[in-house]
């Protein structure tokens, strides 16, 4: 089938995927929602990865996003596991109440 | 791809991304992202890349959000009441982030161009590889000690219990 979209579309699309992820780590108090909202905006970063490679006929660009993927893999498994301790802690996954830090 | 299916299928996709961010149950909020990332695989296919559209369901859908569920069920998280943030708070961010995304999509304007037809092996394991593992063999390597890092890590923090 012929490619008859063309690329800025993508790039739309993206933007307001990352629009959508960015709001979701401002509103929301859920470390695990906010966490979410990361992956989505990493996953828009990706499309637009994946849109500029098929656009230029570059595989690096379809290779950068498998690296991508392999920090947000590693990115899940320590933050997740950081959030299992802090919740053994505190009880708690609540964004407000992490306030150990504050002076 | 025509057009229409690139419009369901973006349709699909911001929906879902919605349901991430306004679920307040969050395995509710998993679920929208799960399938999320499964329609953005599907545009993956669309757009020739093959083998990242396969990694996308495999990696994402299969080990990332299966993890994401996995500690959420674990650790038993019920939707919050008061999980909901002041409205003041919701309007700025929501102000903010569309004066953002409007702000890109007008950087990026109307190109008005669309990509040619692709060879016959663009998006293949063999193409894919060739550039990971001859143009990009270093960061290859550094994110297999990431990896190394992140096992380590993810093991240390949830064995011990911090005072």
């Amino acid at each position: 089938m012929n490619e008859i979209v063309p690329t800025h579309y993508y790039v739309y699309l993206a933007a307001v995927l990352f629009g959508i992820g960015t709001a979701g780590v401002l509103t929301r108090r859920n470390l695990i929602v906010i966490f979410m909202s990361i992956e989505l905006m990493l996953n828009a970063v990706n499309l637009v990865f994946v849109a500029f490679a098929r656009h230029f006929q570059s595989a690096d660009g379809q290779a950068i996003v498998f690296l991508v993927m392999i920090v947000a893999a590693a990115e899940a498994a320590v933050g997740l596991a950081i959030f299992l301790s802090m919740f053994r802690n505190r009880e708690t996954l609540n964004a407000d109440e992490m306030n150990l830090l504050n002076g | 791809m025509t057009l229409p299916i690139f419009a369901l299928l973006a349709l699909l996709i911001v929906v879902f991304a919605l349901g991430v961010i306004l679920a307040r149950n969050p395995v509710r909020s998993a679920l929208s992202l799960v399938m999320t990332l499964f329609f953005l695989a599907l545009l993956y296919l669309f757009l020739d890349a093959h083998l990242v559209g396969a990694l996308q369901i495999i990696v994402y859908t299969g080990a990332i959000m299966v993890l994401f569920l996995f500690v959420i069920m674990l650790l038993n998280l019920q939707a919050d009441p008061e999980e909901r943030s002041a409205v003041t708070t919701l309007g700025t961010a929501g102000t903010l982030c569309a004066a953002f995304v409007a702000l890109l999509v007008y950087m990026v304007g109307n190109t008005g161009i669309a990509a040619g037809p692709a060879s016959a092996n663009f998006g293949t394991i063999q193409t894919v590889a060739e550039a990971l593992f001859i143009r990009l063999m270093l960061p290859f390597e550094i994110t297999s000690v990431l990896m190394l890092v992140a096992i380590i890590g993810a093991v240390v923090l949830a064995k011990r219990t911090i005072q």
